[in-house]
């Protein structure tokens, strides 16, 4: 439950300076959880910053915590991995509103020592930008070589080239996009809904009671693990087969194994994500849109970082962000002149491609980390 | 590995510091030899396997469709652009030749000449189209849908006013003469420039 999962101490760094938000609030502290891998060499050139997505974690390539299981990208960050810890040093940071020790709703109040909940302001991915190069100035690394990001990684990792181009020598970007479209939001918030449908959410004051909104949780991930699988996909692996039986029981119970394999997934994110940080992550997801302050010239975004080696990624099957969104961001870089790679690779697993056995991508992750050096 | 004919030349003619796009790229071959004398070298490439190797050699390409895609470069862009061995392959090769010139002041075309001896002979006393060294695959599954030849180009872009500024013609890996061209040359390699307007 989630108060458990507030008691997993984390590596973390609370720094003391105001961060101004999008909103037009701002964090008189933050408070940023991270892991680091493979060491910083002597001229401080060979930082990597890994951006994680919306349920992911700073925990890309240790055991998780609270569930004891690998990195959520162990298969490409280690040594001699596509992102090779023997050869730079990796970052990853909790994101700002997350539940894994950064700053966020679950945060105690400096007065009040009560959870936050609801009065933690409402951020961006901006916000989250803004936070990690907080905390790369603390650790003292003033340019990064690298920052790699998936799905809501891959949106930082564009965010970063916006907001710093200097501080950034190459983003690799998979599967992601510079925006969040009308379907995106339309799914957050059916999963938001459930949350807050939930009794147990209380109008997110559940901290301290012995309830948590787990149903309404568990909802939300089940619609949501569904966007991140494709159909075929689906069928290969679930079909109608039934779930540990012969025959349907004429009920409501989970007779196909893919009712059974959703409520499990469902079930398991409740015991390692908190609901109100899940409001607040796909809250700034969808207010997502590089080309806004722009009058929706995406190009105008990008018109700074021009020196910046892009490398984009999509998946065939991927239909959360697919390949014209990624191409979008590949038009305005070609705009703007910016060095760009993009190739759209053919994977069975929809949106989590990503994250799992595609050796193309290991191949193109890897070059894009070594082109420069 | 030995740089293909064609791709030498071309690697040999493009200066030093010089903006590139290679449209068709290939897994990057010839990119990377003109990286290694100092060309800023972008490419574009249709199939995906290609993409992912060049990238997987750190270059910079993009998976996309000269028929489409070029549409997307701004003018000017590059200071060449480059074309091998696709001229032939596209839907519309006048048109592809007019975005070459407007990405890039200058560009390098080459392609297989179709009025060779070889083809001209296998047309005319075999009467059936020619598959030939350069041109390998029988006509049904040919991705070359407009075939070309040295005269059929050089009408092309003297019809568009756009110059000339060298060419080079191969006979496998020997050069061959201008004025033999049309018969003698397997391949042709021109740069071309944008009409003056």
């Amino acid at each position: 439950m989630a108060s458990m999962l507030h008691q997993i101490q984390h590596q973390s760094v609370t720094i003391r300076a105001p961060l101004p938000l999008d909103s037009g609030q701002r964090l008189d502290a933050v408070t940023i959880a991270y892991q680091s891998y493979g060491t910083l060499n002597a001229d401080k050139s060979n930082a990597v910053l890994i951006c994680h997505a919306l349920t992911g974690d700073q925990y890309v390539a240790s055991d998780h915590p609270a569930t004891g299981k690998p990195g959520w990208w162990a298969r490409m960050v280690g040594p001699g991995k596509p992102i090779d810890t023997d050869r730079f040093h990796v970052i990853c940071a909790n994101v700002l509103g997350s539940c894994m020790g950064s700053s966020g709703p679950a945060t105690p109040d400096a007065i009040t020592a009560q959870p936050l909940a609801m009065h933690f302001p409402v951020i961006t991915i901006g916000d989250m930008v803004r936070a990690q190069a907080m905390l790369l100035d603390h650790l003292g690394i003033a340019r990064l070589h690298a920052v790699v990001g998936g799905s809501m990684g891959g949106m930082q990792a564009l965010a970063w080239t916006v907001h710093y181009p200097q501080r950034i020598a190459s983003a690799v970007v998979i599967a992601s996009a510079a925006r969040h479209s009308a379907q995106n939001i339309a799914f957050h918030e059916v999963g938001r809904q459930a949350i807050m449908a939930d009794p147990d959410w209380q109008d997110g004051q559940y901290y301290a009671s012995n309830r948590a909104p787990a149903k309404g949780l568990a909802v939300a991930r089940m619609a949501a693990h569904i966007t991140y699988l494709s159909e075929a996909g689906l069928t290969e692996k679930f079909g109608r087969r039934l779930q540990a039986r012969d025959i349907k029981s004429f009920g409501f119970d989970a007779d196909f194994q893919i009712e059974s394999y959703l409520r499990h997934q469902g079930l398991a994110f409740t015991d390692r994500f908190d609901a109100n940080a899940y409001l607040y992550i796909t809250r700034a997801m969808d207010y997502f849109d590089l080309a806004d302050p722009h009058e929706g010239r995406l190009a105008g975004a990008f018109a700074a970082a021009k020196d910046v080696r892009f490398t984009l990624v999509s998946f065939d099957t991927d239909w959360l962000y697919p390949t014209s969104e990624s191409r979008r961001v590949v038009q305005a870089l070609q705009s703007v002149g910016a060095a760009a790679s993009f190739v759209e690779l053919s994977a069975p697993f929809g949106h989590d491609s990503f994250l799992l056995d595609v050796p193309a991508l290991d191949r193109i992750v890897a070059g894009a980390l070594t082109a420069n050096i | 590995m030995a740089l293909r004919p064609d791709l030498a030349t071309i690697a040999g003619a493009v200066p030093a510091g010089a903006r590139v796009l290679d449209v068709g790229c290939g897994d990057g071959e010839l990119m990377a030899a003109l990286q290694a004398k100092g060309v800023d070298a972008r490419g574009l490439e249709i199939d995906p396997a290609n993409v992912t190797a060049a990238i997987a050699r750190g270059q910079s390409v993009v998976q996309g469709d000269a028929n489409r895609d070029l549409a997307d470069y701004p003018g000017d862009a590059f200071d060449y652009a480059i074309l091998s061995q696709t001229l032939q392959t596209t839907e519309r090769p006048d048109r592809v030749i007019d975005e070459l010139l407007r990405i890039a002041p200058r560009a390098f075309v080459s392609f297989p000449n179709f009025a060779h001896w070889r083809v001209r002979l296998a047309l005319l006393w075999g009467g059936r189209m020619p598959v030939t060294r350069l041109l390998p695959v029988a006509w049904y599954e040919t991705p070359n849908i407009h075939h070309v030849t040295v005269s059929d180009f050089r009408d092309l872009v003297g019809g568009k006013g756009i110059s000339v500024e060298a060419a080079w013609y191969l006979s496998g890996d020997r050069p061959t003469s201008d004025a033999a061209a049309s018969w003698r040359a397997e391949h042709a390699i021109f740069l071309i420039s944008r009409a003056a307007s």
